[in-house]
């Protein structure tokens, strides 16, 4: 059954399996095992970047299509849900409205996007949804009176996910379960249930051509595959599953702006994780995602109590100083990349292989 | 001669500034091994390209099987029943033996018979069915390039050096796989440097220097004369033995 629900596509390494599991087990639980509202929150952006991570890497790590137009799709989701839920009032129905407007817009733009540009070479492309992307955030900043502008907009969501609403009288497993802890469980089954239909993509023979198309596109185009048709189709599916990971996390956040959408750093973000994780595999996105909001949000802290720690010790407290996270974490992935060229899964793989 | 499948008339290939083919004439008969060869540079891999469409042609007709199929897209050409072995193997390294035979069935899932018949001839791939293609050797990359281009039956293959670079052992099992496909009458055009290899296998020949042929005829007669041979090649079988 799992290997089923895997698509066949089990993580062939033992330490890659336990950490799967356990990352599961932590997002399964997470508002169960933590308490406070920066761990779920933390789990959710794991859940929602694990999506979207997932996401690129069906067009890096799959296809060999290098886009920077990904946070754009990100956008879209979550401004379609955003501006429907505070345009037409936070109901079901504005939500799966603004849902599908955001995911037929979303195709529309990744199939013109694709057919007008996937027949150049790698490099202009990137460029080309660099400057697509760019353009569409400095339209969603001017478009102030539609969009919030730089400020955004905050919106309410329907009634059955707000943390007013409690679910149960008595709490279950001493938790209270209300509308944010159901909102937490939409994101979670939804990330589940997209990252499941990745693997299904990947692992199908259509999977198996982006493959080949990212191997050696020359080649699979003399075996008779239209290489600009699996491209442009492998862009609007990946366009389709960051749209919904944008909508995933205006449902959680309940704002939406160009700052938690439509950045750049966001595709900065993205590209780590894909590469730490590793390219080409989806447990990387998860293995990805989970390290690098985790780092995000507790390396300060961790830093924190080790700069303490030390405190005694001459120069490494101030090395170790919270202030200094952000050098750290990028001492972190050069680390990584150094170590792991193939990504985590991918070492991890090689291990199990040698063993 | 069988009557032409493939014929290409006055064909010019710019790649860039290049003029590279310069108004090339050959005749692909059906049910034979037409062996095209010629020393390096002389055209004979763009001739291939072109054949494939991965080059478009200038100018000139390619004909193949009564339809022209000059400046056709790749994949449309591929569809008409042509295999394409090229040089660099293009084996799908991070796919299995089984995954990338599988890309190439393009009409469904790999006939079993036809696959028992492939692994009579490469032994080797059944050995390494689930194997990453990436951890074959250099000879058993190239005998699953010529295995996709079978697994299917196929109109037209169109092979190119497919002993470059690798061991005299595996070329004597190549040369029996290629006398095979020469039995079930495929038509194949070859191109080749390893002029004993070719004269074992071919029916006709075509001989390129500057992007034009400058000589056609059978392989017998090209294989007896060693004068012609020193002349189009600048050496003879002999001294290949």
């Amino acid at each position: 059954m799992i290997q089923s629900a895997l698509s066949g596509d089990l993580p062939r390494s033992r330490i890659l399996s336990f950490l799967l599991l356990a990352i599961f087990v932590a997002l399964a639980f997470a508002p169960f095992l933590f308490s406070g509202s920066q761990p779920i929150n933390t789990a959710a952006k794991i859940c929602i970047f694990i999506v979207l991570v997932a996401s690129y890497d069906l067009l890096l790590g799959y296809t060999g299509i290098v886009s920077f137009a990904h946070t754009m799709f990100f956008g879209i989701g979550g401004y379609g849900v955003g501006l429907a839920l505070y345009g037409w009032g936070p109901t079901w129905t504005s939500a799966g409205l603004g849902l599908a407007i955001a995911l037929v817009v979303g195709a529309v733009l990744a199939f013109v996007i694709g057919l007008l540009s996937l027949r150049v070479r790698a490099i202009f492309y990137a460029m080309i949804t660099l400057a697509v992307a760019s353009a569409f955030a400095i339209l969603a900043g001017q478009l102030s009176e539609y969009t919030g502008g730089e400020d955004g907009r905050s919106f309410r969501v329907p009634p059955l996910l707000r943390p007013a609403t409690v679910l149960f009288d008595v709490p279950f497993l001493g938790v209270r379960v209300d509308g944010r802890i159901l909102s937490y469980y939409l994101v979670f089954f939804s990330a589940l249930l997209l990252l499941l239909a990745a693997l299904r993509i990947v692992n199908s023979p259509f999977g198996r051509v982006l493959q080949a198309i990212r191997e050696n596109d020359f080649r699979a185009e003399a075996l008779g595959y239209n290489v600009v048709y699996y491209r442009t189709v492998a862009n609007c599916l990946a366009a389709g599953m960051a749209v919904l990971a944008g909508a995933m996390s205006a449902i959680w956040v309940r704002y939406t702006g160009p700052d938690t959408t439509l950045s750049f750093a966001i595709m900065l973000d993205i590209l780590l994780m894909v590469v730490i994780g590793g390219m080409g595999t989806l447990y990387g996105a998860v293995i990805g995602a989970a390290l690098f909001i985790l780092a995000q949000n507790y390396l300060q802290k961790l830093m924190a109590i080790a700069s303490e720690a030390t405190a005694s010790l001459p120069l490494i407290p101030h090395l170790l100083h919270p202030d200094r996270w952000l050098l750290w974490l990028g001492v972190l992935f050069i680390l990584s990349v150094y170590f792991f060229p193939s990504g985590i899964v991918g070492k991890l793989r090689e291990m199990e292989r040698g063993r | 001669m069988s009557e032409p499948l493939l014929s290409l008339e006055g064909v010019h290939t710019h790649i860039g500034q290049y003029h590279i083919l310069q108004g090339v004439d050959l005749v692909v008969p059906r049910g034979e091994l037409t062996v095209l060869l010629g020393r390096n540079g002389a055209g004979k891999t763009t001739t291939l390209r072109t054949i494939m469409g991965l080059w478009p042609p200038s100018r000139g007709t390619i004909t193949f099987d009564g339809q022209s199929i000059g400046g056709r897209a790749t994949p449309d050409i591929a569809r008409l029943r042509i295999g394409y072995v090229p040089e660099s193997m293009g084996v799908f390294a991070d796919l299995t033996v089984a995954e990338n035979m599988r890309l190439a069935a393009r009409l469904g899932p790999p006939d079993a018979a036809r696959l028992d018949w492939i692994f009579g001839l490469f032994p080797a791939l059944k050995r390494f069915w689930q194997l990453p293609a990436g951890l074959l050797s250099g000879g058993q990359k190239q005998m699953l390039s010529i295995a996709r281009a079978i697994v299917e039956p196929k109109a037209l293959i169109l092979i190119d050096e497919p002993t470059k670079g690798i061991a005299p052992a595996i070329i004597e099992g190549m040369i029996a796989a290629f006398k095979e496909l020469k039995r079930a009458e495929t038509t194949i055009l070859l191109v080749e440097q390893n002029f004993r290899f070719a004269a074992s296998l071919g029916d006709t020949v075509a001989v390129m220097d500057d992007g034009r042929i400058v000589h056609r005829g059978t392989m017998e007669a090209l294989a007896a004369d060693s004068v012609l041979q020193t002349r189009l090649l600048g050496l003879s079988l002999a001294a290949h033995q």
